[in-house]
């Protein structure tokens, strides 16, 4: 059998959706990106280009600029540190309380920043739990040393909020690549350092790639926890956009700051694409099921133990800490347990206008969330196929003399960057491009739209998407879909029965931070949610806005409530399978 | 055949695209001032008005009012001035006296000189052009935790030069005036008490502050509910920037639990600001008339009444009678801070970046 005319039988059926795939994603860049941004741009240059010389050469943005790589670069390779042995963890074992475990790791993506300075308030605060039970056991009196914001307290938020990217986007990939590799090495005698270094980090290098550069860059952008954690005397470029536009309405400055931000993601995502798009090489994909084990041995359950005792303390304790304090009322005659705040919610005391009940801010929320999800992948499938059929294989062989193959590879990649760019570009600086671009008269009617929000949140989520599925798709082995072809299976059923069950591991964790991001997303819906349609975090946040133990209590009840919410849909979102079956 | 379901599916998605953008207009009410029938009001995350007065404004009008909360008062002025050629609202609400100058200088409001100006006090009518009317008012002070000072064996400081006192070290917490409206506030309150000058100024003040360990949040919320310990959250700092009426909101919202204030406000010279807030006619808006109704509205006494409890702060016409909460445990300050909306317009951005360099930064 002609082995060409099949590859020519698939590619003629996929041409048109290829084409589909590049048109699609780059129309949504376009109107919902490039447009919003070109328009604030405009209008922060009016006056020509002298202040962004001048901002360019201050010295003090410099100062700025390094200060924000810096902590970006040590958040990253702090993430991947206790990430790494967490995703390992996930991918390689089977023990009790797995999926729940890991939907919780996710929860923290979803906590607006102030709320997690309560949750960190009522753990180590002064009166917070462990002090608590700390004054049981060495008396009263004791307390623990204050917290106070600096560069440490950054760092560990940034682990805390950014450990659940690395355990389902390095885990996901891992728990489908075949354990036999590094058991080969391991029996042809390599020492287990070695079978890492040499055998299985190479193959995970993708995955691993694309964890730590959506790090990178959120920590590289980092507002809410860098201002409310770090304390006043941090300061990134974000930072200094807000306050340039927020206080100041100085436009050009901020502008320049974003530029200048926006570029760095850029290179970034372009180095990023060069390093990784070598490492992808064919692999024949494990089921999921054929890869973990139950821990066996004093190593193993050691190192399964010591894996749950930091994800315990690291991301349970202060959610933990957020739940206990919503049903544990401290007032002056002592603590005891009170469901009040939590039926406080769905009473309107004050009569107010824009009362809303708690259950039609879950459903606002869900409803947002599921439709970024849908946008998400409907433009983000698409987008990492178009950038997934580059071949950069062929460029191995190929680079010697075809330029044109190195050209169309270039291509790719910036095109990879360009889908980066989102999530790195100032979101105050895109939130204003959104006003002044809908505040024409023609485009006014899409600023009270309901799409307006899930097709803001699609933009965040899209680079999300895109890099939880290239790494399995670059990964996947054409064999398996030339055999099925082979046998005479029409390309669409190819794509069903074969393609699908081995992506959609990782169509899940696209899914899945789609959805997170979305429910957690708090800039935008503040200034766009509708004050009769506001969603939990920003419930919450207006709960935070008033003095009194109820409110206090209110917002801590909502916070328990968007964990709840936020764990079970992790949970139901891993169990949609597709028809091939579970890999 | 291809290369026509691919011309489909684009048309498709723009055909998507364009119903996202003209769809919704229809299908929902939306804030586009030009209809008739809604008013749309623009204002500030924590206004708030009771169902039923709302209501008795839309009965008799016969419209529909919409509320676009557009962030923080900062944030919300900037929002109407960047969309001044097509205004997203006919009304807004909360621009404040530290940001009265800014917004008359962009030249977004219509003037309208209600009937009811007539009978509010002088010295809250800050804008003689009629622009920006005052519909309340409220004071940024300092509040302490009654239990901590108490067991600390203090009492609540009674002067602002205290606070740089070796007693309390560590113990006040401040808002970022870069980001913060009630930081700001009280860095303007301690500008017009310290001066400029070249004796002991503000600068001088703030210094001592810095190195007497004041810690600077971002914003009320972290300020007040993780740091303050006076509060359910339960901080480590007994003083905290906030609102005079806030103790007799902890009061309020105490579910019935608390019978007077955990704590208590420290009214000393030089550390009370008052806020006025004011509500404005955008120029561009198609619904004057509607407009100026709804300002007539809020300066009624059912509006005004309705404002204490609503928003925790001071309604202007002052024959309104104060809920019960206000009159027992809600202090009105003898000396706010004296100074201009001029003068805050003319020093606020040089101020808020010496305070920046000072207390932030070397």
């Amino acid at each position: 059998m002609d082995h060409a005319v099949d590859e020519a039988r698939v590619a003629a059926v996929t041409r048109p959706i290829r084409l589909v795939g590049a048109v699609l994603p780059l129309c949504f860049l376009a109107l919902f990106f490039c447009y919003p941004l070109g328009a604030i741009l405009r209008l922060s240059f009016a006056d020509g280009p002298e202040r962004l010389l001048s901002a360019l050469a201050d010295g003090y943005y410099l100062q700025v600029l390094g200060f924000t790589l810096w902590q970006a670069t040590l958040s990253t390779v702090l993430t991947l540190s206790v990430g790494l042995p967490g995703a390992y963890l996930f991918a390689r074992y089977d023990f009790p309380g797995k999926n729940l475990l890991r939907a919780l790791a996710g929860v923290p993506f979803v906590m607006p920043t102030v709320v997690v300075a309560v949750a960190f308030g009522a753990l180590l605060g002064p009166q917070g739990l462990v002090s608590q039970a700390l004054q049981v056991v060495a008396g009263p009196g004791f307390t623990l040393p204050r917290l106070t914001g600096g560069l440490g307290v950054v760092l560990l938020a940034h682990v805390f909020y950014n450990y659940t990217v690395v355990l389902r986007l390095v885990g996901g990939f891992w728990a489908n690549l075949d354990p036999r590799f590094a058991q080969a090495a391991t029996m042809l005698g390599a020492p287990r350092w070695r079978t890492a270094l040499t055998v299985t980090l190479p193959l995970l290098l993708p995955a691993v790639g694309a964890a730590a550069l959506l790090v990178f860059i959120f920590t590289f952008t980092s507002f809410g926890v860098m201002v409310i954690l770090g304390g006043p005397r941090l300061s990134t470029l974000e930072v200094e956009i807000y306050r340039q536009t927020a206080q100041l309405l100085r436009l050009d400055v901020a502008a320049t700051l974003a530029l200048v931000q926006a570029a760095c993601t850029l290179l970034l995502s372009l180095v990023y694409t060069g390093l990784t798009a070598q490492a992808a090489v064919p692999l024949e994909l494990q089921p999921r099921a054929a890869t973990v084990r139950r821990p066996r041995g004093w190593r193993a359950r050691l190192f399964v133990s010591a894996n749950i005792l930091v994800l315990a303390l690291l991301l349970g304790a202060p959610l933990l800490a957020l739940a206990l304090r919503s049903v544990l009322t401290p007032f002056s005659e002592g603590t005891y347990f009170t469901l009040a705040a939590y039926a406080a919610l769905s009473e309107n005391r004050t009569n107010a206008a824009f009362f809303v009940p708690p259950t039609i801010a879950i459903a606002n929320s869900l409803r947002i969330a599921g439709a970024t999800t849908g946008l998400a992948l409907l433009v983000g499938v698409p987008t990492a196929y178009m950038l997934a059929h580059t071949p950069t294989a062929d460029r191995r062989h190929l680079s010697a003399g075809r330029r044109w193959a190195t050209v169309k590879w270039q291509w790719a990649a910036v095109l990879d960057a360009l889908f980066m760019l989102p999530l790195g570009t100032s979101a105050a600086t895109l939130g204003l491009g959104y006003l002044v671009a809908l505040s024409t008269p023609e485009l006014a009617g899409l600023r009270t739209s309901p799409w307006l929000l899930p097709l803001l949140h699609t933009l965040v989520a899209l680079p999300f998407v895109i890099r939880a599925l290239l790494p399995t798709l670059r990964a996947r082995s054409p064999s398996q879909r030339e055999v099925a072809a082979l046998l005479g299976a029409a390309p669409v059923v190819v794509w069903l029965r074969i393609e699908l069950p081995l992506i959609a591991p990782a169509l899940a964790t696209g899914a899945i931070f789609a959805f997170t991001v979305s429910l957690g997303e708090f800039g935008a819906t503040l200034l766009l949610a509708r004050p009769d349609a506001p969603t939990l975090p920003v419930m919450i946040f207006r709960f935070l806005g008033q003095p009194g133990a109820l409110n206090y209590g209110q917002a801590l009840a909502l916070a328990t409530i968007l964990m709840l919410i936020t764990t079970t849909s992790f949970l139901l979102l891993e169990r949609v399978r597709p028809p091939g079956g579970a890999f | 055949m291809r290369y026509l379901i691919a011309l489909l599916a684009v048309a498709l998605l723009l055909a998507a695209c364009g119903q996202s953008a003209t769809a919704p207009a229809s299908l929902t009410p939306t804030g586009t001032p030009a209809s008739s029938g809604r008013l749309v009001v623009m204002t500030h995350d924590s206004f708030s008005v009771s169902k039923t007065v709302l209501a008795a404004f839309e009965q008799s009008t016969g419209v529909t009012v919409e509320v676009l909360k557009a962030g923080d008062a900062g944030k919300m002025l900037n929002q109407a001035i960047l969309s001044k050629a097509a205004p997203i609202a006919d009304v807004i609400f909360g621009i404040d006296n530290t940001f009265l100058s800014r917004a008359l200088a962009a030249d977004i409001l219509l003037p309208y000189a209600a009937p009811a100006l007539a009978n509010l006090p002088a010295d809250l009518k800050l804008d003689p052009s009629n622009r920006l009317l005052p519909i309340d008012y409220g004071y940024v002070a300092i509040n302490y935790d009654r239990a901590a000072l108490t067991a600390a064996g203090l009492t609540p400081p009674t002067s602002l030069e205290e606070l740089t006192k070796p007693v309390w070290r560590g113990k006040l917490v401040v808002e970022n005036p870069a980001t913060s409206s009630p930081g700001l506030a009280f860095l303007l309150a301690t500008i017009a008490h310290f001066g400029t000058g070249p004796s002991y100024s503000w600068r001088d003040f703030w210094r001592d502050l810095r190195n007497n360990e004041v810690y600077v949040s971002e914003g009320w919320s972290d300020a007040y509910n993780a740091q303050f310990s006076g509060s359910s959250g339960k901080g480590p700092y007994p003083l905290v920037v906030s609102y005079s009426t806030s103790p007799a909101a902890e009061v309020f919202f105490s579910d019935g639990k608390l019978k007077a204030p955990p704590t208590g406000n420290v009214l000393v010279p030089g550390g009370i600001f008052r806020q006025v807030e004011f509500a404005g006619i955008l120029k561009g808006t198609n619904n004057e008339e509607l407009a100026r109704r709804f300002i007539d509205f809020m300066l009624q006494p059912a509006f005004q009444a309705d404002i204490p409890l609503q928003m925790f702060v001071y309604p202007v016409d002052a024959t309104v009678a104060l809920p019960q909460v206000f009159t027992n445990f809600a202090t009105v300050p003898a000396q706010p801070a004296g100074m201009t909306a001029a003068q805050i317009e003319q020093g606020r951005e040089a101020w808020i970046t010496q305070w920046t360099k000072l207390v932030l930064q070397q």
